[in-house]
């Protein structure tokens, strides 16, 4: 079941095409990563989720109808460029974004109460935002994001701006999120939290869905059947005792082991590799080596055209 | 619809919860009752004596009016035109005149002088006039009751019945023998106060609209925002919030201005003295600067204006139209330029960058108070009609023509005019907002902006 589907939706600007039929699928209750070097179109998708501007073409499906105006109080929107009114108290402010998205007074007021308790911010609450810290700010501001709790989640580099304890507390606040039901729209350029958090993504690139899919299965669909072996030997060289299609990418040594990255034919199995190895070697372990997203994502930016567009 | 007003409440009240909002709302009428008491204060200090000639033809007032220690009158006889002339020759201050009346008691006088005249003589006047008068008929009160025998009214009723207003003329002759009844200063300065009103709050609220926007954008809280509520709405929200800051603000300064007035005059001043507040407050604007030179009135300033012909004037003035036209040229030049103010806070990163993009709209608005004097002199030639139709300087223009006649299919035309330039602004304001504050860092020029118009 999907959430949110964008289907074929195209944004024209003067001299530019910010999306060029871009189709995503954003299954409920899953983290849907949103990835792209910068100026893929990333943040112009997340402005036409949010209805901040109209597509010009295509169509936006959520839980199972047509998107409406009213649907953005069911979304939950941290921004990468976002801030605060600093000259306002946390309390009146966090209230304030809260009424905004369709809460009442007394509904707003009493359950940000309960969330300062939580994230111990209770001192904050009469304190003037530009008294807080930047992380502090942060976390403000992550609240007043779920505050209304939102089936849609949308976050945009929610990471930055974080030491790493409040990162790792954020990436909590965020699985707990997903547990109560939430789904989630993820963009960011942190491969590895993309591999730790998500379950599908999209990458985006010049405007153009390049890669999509569950995560665990682009990672594989990326494979190359390669692994690395440690072992313990006096022969010299390793290839010459490998069958046939077998390919020594590299070896290297450390004071106790050697270690090879062998490249298996189509249709080997590492089985086939031991049973060549072991006669004559001692060996230690076997991975397979599964590409990470940053190798995934360099790949299918700089591999699908060129010239290499910037990554930060 | 909620969510405007919840946006309208908290630029509303975040603004008048501002230190400086509680300066200004306590300064602006200080320094406007300032300007209107200390005048006031320094005419009941005069320290030259004046001399008065009276020419009383209904007798009524013979030898009431007795010298003060500032003022010394001498009944003349004969008719008004040799007293003109004598007077004019003798180098007095003032020609009491107080014409013969058939029926009722004299109710009326006419005060001529060479210069404007001293609010203390008419103010005497008028207090020795009612008094006489009321006592007079006081007594034909009582001689009622004793020839009739009628069981007594309450006092109460007494003293309502012979209740006197006494009109005063005040006519200045000139040095070429020519009288002028200034009636139209009064026009004048209302006109020309409400429209430096109109001016002064469309710059200061307009900059404010600016100021909010430019600090919601360089604050990055904007997208949050806007993933709420529509561009549109928080443009409106905020115009509309920062807008009522500036009625809030304007009848703060009314009511205290008036307040310190009367507490003020009224232990500063003789008795007779308490009841021109009300009339100085209304009197007021006369002494900015601006206004004198526009009105090229004598150096002695507003203290020696004549309270009767305020007074008289005052009567003239339609105020139901002129108040109902104030606010609605307030309100709509304020939504018109505020619209075109929020669309530069928009299109630009900080306040430094504002500047190529102020000066066309401020420059009708300068234009227009700097035309103000001119339209005062001619209210009705063509400069006047063109400034007070076109929307950018009507608001500024139209209130000064107010006070005059003005051929109504005018100002219909003006008002129509005013609504569609502020749809027009407020419109073409939107496109430019609701596309640039989700533009960081680009340098923005017009050619930006027509691109900006164009496409969304």
């Amino acid at each position: 079941m999907h959430l949110f589907t964008a289907d074929s939706v195209s944004k024209q600007y003067e001299n530019h095409r910010a999306l060029d039929k871009v189709t995503i699928r954003v299954t409920e209750g899953h983290i849907f990563g949103l990835l792209g070097p910068n100026g893929a179109g990333k943040t112009t998708l997340i402005r036409i989720i949010n209805q901040i501007i109209a597509p010009d073409e295509g169509k936006l499906i959520f839980a199972g109808r047509p998107m409406r105006p009213d649907d953005i109080a069911s979304i939950g929107y941290l921004p990468e460029e976002r801030g605060l009114y600093k000259k306002m108290t946390v309390g009146e402010q966090a209230v304030y974004l809260a009424r905004l998205k369709g809460l009442s007074q007394h509904d707003a007021q009493h359950r940000l109460k309960a969330w300062f308790e939580k994230f111990e911010m209770k001192g904050w609450w009469n304190k003037k935002v530009e008294e807080l810290s930047k992380g502090m700010q942060q976390k403000v501001q992550f609240l007043v994001t779920i505050i209304h709790e939102p089936k849609l989640l949308i976050f945009d580099e929610p990471f930055s701006g974080f030491d790493p304890i409040n990162a790792n507390m954020l990436k909590e606040e965020i699985l707990a999120q997903k547990e109560k039901g939430a789904t989630i729209i993820f963009s960011t350029h942190n491969m590895a939290s993309v591999e730790e958090l998500c379950d599908d993504i999209a990458l985006i690139d010049r405007s153009r869905v390049v890669l999509d899919g569950a995560v665990h299965e682009i990672r594989k669909r990326y494979a190359t059947n390669t692994f690395s072996i440690r072992f313990n030997t006096y022969e010299e060289a390793l290839s010459p005792i490998l069958p046939q299609g077998f390919e020594v990418l590299s070896e290297s040594r450390d004071t106790e082991h050697r270690q090879a990255l062998v490249k298996l034919p189509a249709g080997a199995t590492p089985n086939q590799l031991l049973a060549a190895v072991m006669p004559h070697v001692t060996v230690y372990s076997v991975n397979e080596q599964i590409p990470g997203m940053n190798d995934i994502f360099i790949q299918a930016v700089t591999g699908s055209s060129s010239p290499t567009p910037t990554l930060e | 619809m909620k969510k405007i007003l919840l946006i309208i409440q908290r630029e509303y009240l975040t603004r008048v919860r501002k230190r400086s909002f509680v300066v200004m709302t306590i300064l602006g009428p200080l320094l406007m009752a300032a300007t209107i008491i200390v005048p006031v204060y320094l005419a009941t200090r005069m320290n030259e004596t004046k001399t008065v000639a009276v020419l009383d033809e209904s007798g009524v007032f013979r030898g009431k009016f007795k010298d003060t220690e500032h003022m010394k009158f001498h009944a003349v006889e004969g008719d008004i035109t040799t007293a003109k002339v004598d007077f004019a020759k003798s180098g007095e201050d003032a020609l009491v005149y107080i014409p013969k009346t058939e029926v009722t008691l004299p109710s009326n006088a006419l005060i001529y002088s060479g210069k404007s005249v001293n609010i203390n003589i008419t103010s005497y006047v008028r207090d020795v006039m009612r008094k006489r008068v009321e006592e007079l008929k006081l007594e034909a009160q009582l001689r009622g009751i004793q020839t009739t025998g009628d069981k007594p009214v309450s006092v109460d009723d007494i003293l309502r019945s012979i209740k006197t207003n006494i009109g005063i003329n005040t006519i200045k002759i000139g040095e070429d023998g020519k009288e002028t009844k200034s009636f139209t200063e009064v026009n004048m300065v209302l006109g020309m106060f409400t429209s430096l009103l109109i001016y002064f709050f469309i710059f200061m609220f307009g900059s404010q609209v600016l100021r909010g926007v430019i600090e919601e954008k360089s604050n990055r809280i904007v997208e949050v925002i806007v993933s709420s509520v529509k561009p549109f709405q928080l443009m409106m929200g905020k115009i509309i919030g920062v807008g009522l800051v500036g009625l809030t603000q304007f009848l703060l300064w009314v009511v205290l201005t008036f307040g310190i007035v009367t507490v003020v005059t009224s232990s500063i001043t003789p008795k007779d003295m308490k009841k021109t507040a009300t009339e100085q407050v209304l009197h007021q604007p006369g002494i900015s600067p601006e206004m004198s030179s526009a009105l090229s009135s004598d150096a002695e300033g507003e203290s020696d204006q004549d309270m009767g012909v305020v007074m008289e004037a005052l009567q003239t003035i339609n105020f139901p139209v002129m108040i109902v036209a104030f606010i609605f040229f307030f309100v709509f030049g304020y939504l018109l330029y505020a619209a075109l103010f929020a669309a530069i806070g928009g299109a630009v990163d900080n306040e430094a960058d504002t500047q190529q993009f102020m000066l066309p709209v401020t420059v009708p608005l300068i234009l227009a108070i700097v035309m103000a004097q001119y339209v005062v002199q001619n209210p009705d030639g063509p400069l006047a009609f063109w400034f007070s139709i076109i929307p950018f300087t009507s608001p500024v223009i139209m209130m000064i023509r107010i006070g005059f006649e003005v051929p109504v299919a005018e100002v219909i035309l003006s008002v129509v005019l005013l609504i569609l330039g502020f749809l027009g602004t407020t419109w073409l304001a939107a496109k430019i907002y609701r596309t640039g504050i989700l533009m960081y860092g680009k340098k923005v020029n017009y050619k930006e902006l027509w691109k900006w118009i164009r496409h969304s």
